[in-house]
């Protein structure tokens, strides 16, 4: 049985993203896989908590799909995070709705990879900055996967869109229809590692 | 019996009560429905009331006092002053004009004396302010290019009366002698001293209005009761209209400066607030007047004079008008309608003829006809303006544009927005289109206003969005959006109609004025419908919460569910709403449905019904854990 994928998706100037635009046309076209585009949805910021519950609980994997703004997420994402996991629904004593799911980031960021490391322009990696999404997914029961990276848009050619935005897809591919080894995981910096050794 | 005042209201409001909605349900103005409302309980036909209906005139003139109170007190110095050019120039003109054509013609034709004729041309050059403002507020003009050309001209005539009433003494020889006549304190005086006496009091109106009566307004504001208020109000006007009568003049007129002078107080609104409900209903018994008023016994016995004369000055009037309007410009089918529209002669007109009565300076039978010819030209003004609106207009307007259009529909790319009803809601949306780079089409009925977006490049189609010929002209047929924005809401509405019947593939975002205007907008299958109010109306809300305390992102997040609720709201009443059997009145259905409204507010979760940034329930589990 596929998996059912819904992917979050927060970027305040999305007509100018290269990257993303090619990312989000890359999307494979299937009955599983929900695109929410939340600026869309949501300009004013009146997020309507009820449905965004409502869809989470109707699907398997979740994906934060935005782009990294001063290491962390956009304003609009942060809000959905603050409104939507309530306490009670999806954490707390009785808080199971999103037990067992998996939560996948999706992220571009302008500089290189190799600006994130301890001796880098960034001083750190990319999962140390992520370090509170992936602590909200753990106190939310939720699997949080390496984050899927899109380094270095700032300098990348057509080519390194188109790239990309394949492996974006294929990896989505491989969510629907495969199962996600989760004991392999702490073994990959990146998802996109992950996927490149099933890729071949 | 019949002469108690209670039987005399009881007929006038019947006959206002009947006669009024009947001319309103045949697309007539409500003019016209008291006139004949007049007429029918008039002397004539059923002899309900008054002797001639003049005593009734006395007390219904009231209602043009209060108008002209009014008018006034809308007619701040800066106003005047801004508007000078127009006022001065296009009143100027159509004065003298109007005077010196009807004087020519009446000398050549009538052998009258010439002071005679002088005050009849001078009583007929003045139009109904009543009828004509009346009838501009009913049709929706008051901003559109006639609208403020007719205000001008009409606020001319009546500063002109001031003139006109001092010279009058001035004329009179003594060669008339009529009998019985009331009289007032001054008219026996030599002439040389009534108009001094004329101006003197004019004068104490002003200095009284300045420096007596605006104190006593502010201590009557300070009892703060609202009825002492309203009582001081009405003293004033009546206390001005008095002593003005003492004089012999015109009491509107003393009103009007009394008004003019309490412009810029800040009693302003409150005055126009509590003046206006008695005006609308004096003005009403004003029209029952002048219908009751007609003297047929006098028609009768010289029918063709009458009419003859009554239509060549119409006549006269009409060209002249038109002639004033070309001079300043105006599209032919506006000025059309201001030549039409000012065309009658009014109530000023009684009054002249009136005070020349009283001066010896016009035999009475001859005033008397006159009166009547002012009467019918004041009952015809508004079929005039039906057979303008139904028969001429639209010859005009459309010949005279489409022969323009041709050329810019052929060769221009079209738009994919077209925008319907240019007013302060359409202009606005205009506007943050074009400047995001949209561009819209745009179709107005103001042709003035016409003119100048087109001046600033906007593309705009002159005329009626209702005709199907505008709509394919506009580029209806390849446009992508199309919103509808007219101030009328009926017209809006067809309009949303016709677009849906003939344009099925458009986009539609329709404005609706309240939420009975939401409601059909639904059940002809709308879903983007704008009411005009609401979001201004829960900005404010939000504004007010703020004030009394709530923090500004909590308050405006109650606006964004409330608006969220009651747009479901109104989604849901459209289709409940019709479960009713019996099709109520649509003020009572408005009233019934607030009242639903209210009552669901009790039980929707408005408040809370989320519990995001709140650590109470955290708390709670933290401390059971414990």
């Amino acid at each position: 049985m596929p998996y059912k994928i819904l992917i979050l998706f927060a970027h305040p100037l999305f007509e100018e993203s290269n990257a993303n635009k090619v990312m989000v046309d890359n999307i494979p076209d299937s009955p599983n896989i929900t695109f929410h585009d939340l600026y869309q949805e949501y300009p004013d910021f009146d997020i309507d908590i009820k449905r965004e519950q409502e869809l989470l609980v109707l699907h398997d994997i979740v994906v934060w799909h935005h782009p990294m703004y001063w290491y962390s997420c956009p304003p609009l994402l942060k809000q959905w995070i603050d409104l939507v996991l309530e306490h009670g629904w999806a954490y707390g004593r009785q808080g199971t709705a999103l037990k067992g799911k998996l939560l996948l980031q999706a992220l571009s960021t302008g500089g290189k990879q190799e600006n994130y490391c301890a001796t880098g322009a960034d001083r750190f990696t990319i999962p140390q900055l992520m370090e509170p999404f992936c602590q909200t997914a753990k106190v939310c029961n939720m699997n949080y996967l390496p984050p899927f990276v899109v380094h270095g848009t700032h300098s990348m050619d057509e080519d390194g869109y188109r790239q990309n935005g394949e492996l974006y897809g294929q990896m989505l591919h491989y969510l629907e229809n495969r199962e996600v080894e989760l004991s392999e995981m702490s073994n990959y910096k990146y998802f996109n590692d992950y996927i490149a050794t099933k890729m071949t | 019996m019949e002469d108690s005042l209670l039987f005399q209201a009881i007929i006038y409001l019947l006959a206002a009560v009947i006669c009024v909605p009947i001319a309103k349900k045949l697309g007539l103005s409500s003019i016209l429905g008291y006139l004949f409302a007049g007429i029918i309980i008039g002397p004539h036909v059923l002899g309900l009331i008054g002797q001639e209906g003049q005593d009734i005139m006395h007390f219904a003139e009231f209602g043009v006092v209060m108008m002209l109170f009014l008018i006034g007190l809308e007619l701040d110095p800066y106003k005047f002053w801004r508007m000078r050019r127009v006022i001065v120039g296009m009143g100027m003109l159509q004065l003298l004009g109007t005077v010196a054509v009807l004087f020519i013609a009446c000398s050549i034709v009538l052998r009258w004396e010439w002071q005679v004729t002088l005050v009849i041309s001078l009583a007929l050059t003045l139009s109904s302010t009543a009828i004509v403002m009346q009838t501009i507020k009913e049709k929706g003009l008051t901003k559109t290019s006639m609208g403020r050309s007719s205000f001008a001209v009409l606020l001319f005539q009546d500063i002109a009366v001031i003139p006109i009433l001092a010279i009058l003494p001035l004329l009179a020889d003594g060669s008339i002698n009529n009998k019985d006549i009331s009289e007032s304190i001054i008219s026996h005086m030599p002439a040389w001293v009534q108009t001094p006496i004329v101006f003197g009091t004019i004068g104490i109106v002003y200095l009284g209005g300045k420096y007596l009566i605006i104190p006593l307004l502010h201590i009557v504001a300070k009892t703060r009761l609202q009825e002492l208020f309203t009582a001081s109000a009405l003293l004033l006007v009546m206390g001005v209209s008095f002593m003005m009568q003492l004089v012999g003049l015109s009491p509107a007129l003393g009103a009007f400066i009394a008004g003019m002078v309490l412009a810029n107080s800040e009693f302003r609104h409150e005055l126009e607030g509590d003046i206006a409900p008695f005006k609308g209903l004096l003005l009403g018994l004003f029209f029952i007047g002048v219908g009751a008023s007609i003297n047929f016994t006098l028609i009768l016995a010289d029918p063709a004079f009458i009419i003859i004369f009554s239509t060549i000055f119409n006549s006269i009037k009409f060209f002249v008008l038109l002639a004033v309007g070309r001079i300043y410009k105006k599209s032919s089918d506006q000025n059309l309608l201001f030549s039409f529209a000012l065309s009658q002669a009014g109530e000023f007109g009684f009054v002249i003829l009136g005070f020349a009565v009283q001066l010896n300076l016009i035999p009475s039978v001859l005033s008397s006809q006159m009166m009547a010819v002012i009467a019918i030209s004041m009952v015809g003004t508004p079929f005039l303006l039906l057979i303008n609106e139904k028969w001429i207009d639209p010859f005009f307007g459309v010949k005279e544009r489409q022969s323009k259009k041709k050329y810019d529909t052929i060769d221009e790319e079209q738009n994919d927005v077209v925008i319907a009803g240019f007013g302060n809601f359409g202009s606005t949306i205009g506007r943050l289109l074009k400047a995001n780079g949209i561009p819209a089409t745009v179709l107005d009925m103001d042709s003035d206003r016409v003119d100048s977006l087109r001046k600033m490049g906007f593309k705009v189609y002159y005329g009626d969005a209702l005709r199907l010929e505008l709509l394919k002209a506009a580029g209806c047929e390849h446009a992508k959006v199309f919103i509808a924005a007219i101030d009328n809401p009926q017209a809006n509405l067809k309009v949303v109609e016709m677009v849906k019947k003939h344009y099925p593939h458009l986009k539609i975002f329709a404005r609706a004025r309240n939420r009975n205007n939401a409601f059909e907008l639904v059940d002809i299958g709308v879903k983007d419908f704008y009411r005009e109010n609401l979001y201004s109306a829960v900005h404010l809300g939000v504004d007010a919460l703020v004030e009394m305390g709530q923090r500004r992102y909590t308050a405006t997040r109650q606006g964004q569910r409330f608006i969220r609720y009651d747009e479901e709201a109104t989604l849901r009443l459209a289709e409940k709403r019709h479960d009713k059997k019996a099709l109520l009145m649509s003020t009572m259905e408005e009233i019934e449905i607030q009242e639903q409204l209210i009552r669901e507010d009790l039980y929707a979760q408005l408040s809370a019904n989320d519990h995001a940034w709140e650590s109470a329930d955290l708390k709670k589990e933290q401390e059971e854990r414990l």
